[in-house]
């Protein structure tokens, strides 16, 4: 069976679970799918919203998907966007350039903060087998108390304890006529970075040597090195890339969507790549296609609490169903091959 | 400096405790070959389920301390229950372990406020009262080891220690033990040998939730008092002791031990003036970069379960 169509019944499965969640915590399933997606579509400054709160989803989930594909899982996303929003946001408070140039140094900033932090567990990976899934857990909590302390000690607000300076108008993602486009909404160029970065990142997967190579050490390790891949730089340079997207996500959320770091808060879009990539297949198109599904989820889910009684929590739960349904679609799979056995087996019958 | 530690102690030891019982679960599932890394959504629910049915119970039983025991016994059994998500996927589907438990912890972290909040509208349910810290009597009056292991106890600590050595007596001392290791270390031996695998593997899974079940309900027996759909990371912490500990009953306690004081030591260094002289984010960031030191310094010699990860296929030699 197509990887796209097994997503897709997981996606069905996910909203039926969702309807009967909400049915069965005493809610009207109907009312709570059309106030969702309206809340998520309804007018043009609700889908560019919807776009904005896509927009870090599509960076990190092609974080996770471009480690999955080289054979890693970078679960510390969220720790990579933290701190490379934070190289971003402190650049944007500390630099004084002319806006375009002054942007290109902090997605550069952010790209490479993002970077750092996932080299880390790559060369542990590398070097000494240490296994990725605990580094990355080890390098979100070591970002999360980073940032807890260094905010307050150097970009403090001017009101609140918890949370950085806001970036100056020059420093920020924000362009007036792309707002006006959406009717005041507070989309951003955010969006078009990962617009690039999709078609970057499928281009490198799929077109070129070194996406061969990154590929081939993901599939078999030790065919590749006795194919003459240099595998351990492939993990190193394959978790760099993985972590600076991740990093583009944090740019993308702390100076495009928001306009200052909070402390004490590890970014759940982290997370949610995970369930972006897999929903996605690993492809960058596919990628692109979940997070803005799952973007209409999260941006409407505010209009639905508002509308309905629905705790907006419904749209997190349909995610991770879904999550779930895609990690057993081979289940399905066996369902459908049995039914196309039997239906083969009476038609030999009816011969 | 004798005073601080015997002020920090008991605090550290109540840390300790939720991470070591959690700990010890993902030690029965990853010997018998099945990674979890949905620990943290099952003390999630363990501490969700614990914080409702104690929530309930005591507006009809105000009071009662046996109350909280039914809370604890819910708890272990709803994430037992919960569990089954992930044994199912990984033992009968040979999905990706880790993908079956990131799910679990999505699935846990998202349903359990959805429902909180259908139940109390702010998504936190707090309980009126957890148990209360006892000096042990006769031993606490010990010098010194009175102060430190016997004052301000609480009795979910008690338990734990007592599963913490049943536990390494079923492993290594008893024929259940040796199977369960068996099929974590060579599956095929394991079948040809009369064992039957994926029984055992849902045994695994099941005591390593119902074990994180008790986790999160210790957390909120103990010291936080609410349910707020989060356990601050713990289970993943958990995870980190496990392989820390070398998946090895002392190793763990050590480990966790380990992560309880130095937790313990950044919470209140700001308060001791001992430690003040040290800059709060290195006390905060000193366990886990310890961690990846650990792991790369065991790596040369990893106990890891040789088959700890993979899927089971019968017909495959």
């Amino acid at each position: 069976m197509n990887n796209s169509v097994k997503s897709l019944l997981a996606v069905l499965f996910g909203l039926i679970a969702g309807a009967l969640l909400m049915a069965l915590t005493g809610h009207n399933p109907v009312e709570g799918y059309k106030y969702l997606i309206q809340g998520g579509l309804k007018n043009p400054e609700r889908i560019g919203n919807t776009l904005a709160t896509a927009t870090p989803l599509i960076l990190t989930g092609l974080s996770v998907a471009f480690a999955f594909r080289t054979g890693l899982f970078n679960i510390g996303a969220a720790g990579q966007m933290l701190f490379g929003g934070f190289c971003a946001t402190a650049v944007g408070l500390s630099l004084d350039l002319p806006r375009a140039l002054l942007l290109l140094v902090m997605v550069l900033a952010g790209f490479i903060g993002g970077a750092l932090w996932a080299v880390v567990p790559g060369f542990l990976k590398a070097k000494y087998n240490v296994h990725e899934v605990v580094s990355t857990i080890m390098m979100n909590w070591t970002a999360y108390w980073t940032v807890y302390y260094v905010i307050p000690a150097y970009f403090k607000g001017t009101s609140l304890e918890t949370e950085s300076r806001q970036l100056p108008p020059d420093a920020m993602l924000h362009q007036q006529w792309l707002s006006d486009m959406f009717q005041g909404s507070y989309v951003n160029l955010g969006f078009f970075i990962a617009v690039i970065a999709v078609l970057i990142v499928a281009f490198l997967i799929n077109k070129t040597t070194l996406g061969y190579e990154l590929k081939a050490v993901g599939f078999n390790r030790h065919a590749s090195e006795y194919a003459g891949i240099a595998v351990k730089r492939s993990i190193v340079l394959s978790m760099f890339i993985s972590g600076g997207l991740a990093g583009l996500a944090g740019v993308a959320q702390y100076a495009g969507n928001a306009s200052s770091m909070q402390i004490g808060v590890l970014p759940s879009q982290g997370f949610d790549g995970i369930a972006v990539a897999l929903l996605g297949i690993n492809a960058p198109l596919g990628v692109l296609v979940s997070a803005l599904f799952f973007g209409i989820l999260y941006s409407g889910r505010g209009f639905m609490n508002a509308m309905t009684e629905i705790p907006p929590e419904i749209a997190d739960s349909i995610i991770a169903i879904i999550i779930y349904f895609a990690a057993t679609s081979i289940l399905i799979e066996r369902l459908y091959r049995k039914l196309k056995l039997r239906r083969a087996a009476n038609k030999k019958q009816g011969e | 400096m004798w005073t601080t530690i015997e002020q920090i102690f008991p605090y550290a030891i109540a840390y300790t405790i939720p991470l070591l019982i959690t700990a010890l679960g993902a030690l029965f599932s990853e010997r018998s070959g099945v990674v979890n890394i949905g620990l943290d959504g099952l003390m999630i629910v363990g501490s969700f389920i614990g914080a409702f049915v104690i929530f309930k119970m005591q507006a009809q039983w105000p009071g009662q301390s046996w109350v909280l025991w039914v809370g604890l016994l819910a708890a272990a059994a709803a994430s037992a229950l919960f569990s089954l998500l992930h044994a199912f996927a990984s033992i009968n589907l040979s999905a990706n372990q880790i993908i079956s438990g990131t799910a679990i912890n999505m699935i846990a972290g998202a349903l359990t406020i959805f429902l909180a909040r259908n139940i109390t509208g702010s998504g936190k349910i707090s309980i009126t009262n957890g148990f209360a810290p006892f000096d042990v009597p006769w031993l606490s009056k010990i010098p010194i080891i009175g102060d430190l292991f016997f004052t301000k106890t609480y009795a979910t600590t008690w338990l734990v220690l007592l599963v913490l050595v049943l536990s390494a007596l079923a492993l290594y001392r008893t024929p259940f033990g040796l199977r369960l290791r068996s099929c974590g270390e060579h599956p095929h031996a394991a079948e040809a040998a009369g064992i039957k695998v994926q029984s055992m593997r849902y045994v695994g899974v099941m005591i390593s939730g119902a074990f994180s079940g008790l986790g999160g309900a210790v957390i909120l027996l103990t010291y936080s008092g609410e349910f707020t759909g989060n356990v601050a990371g713990l289970g993943f912490l958990a995870l980190a002791s496990l392989i820390f500990g070398q998946w090895k009953p002392l190793g763990i306690l050590l480990a966790t031990l380990f992560f309880g004081f130095a937790t313990t030591v950044a919470n209140v260094s700001q308060v001791i003036p001992s430690l003040a002289v040290f800059p709060p984010v290195i006390l905060k960031i000193f366990p886990y970069v310890v961690t990846l030191v650990a792991l790369v310094i065991f790596s040369k010699s990893s106990n890891a379960p040789k088959a700890v990860g993979e899927p089971f296929d019968s017909g495959k030699r």
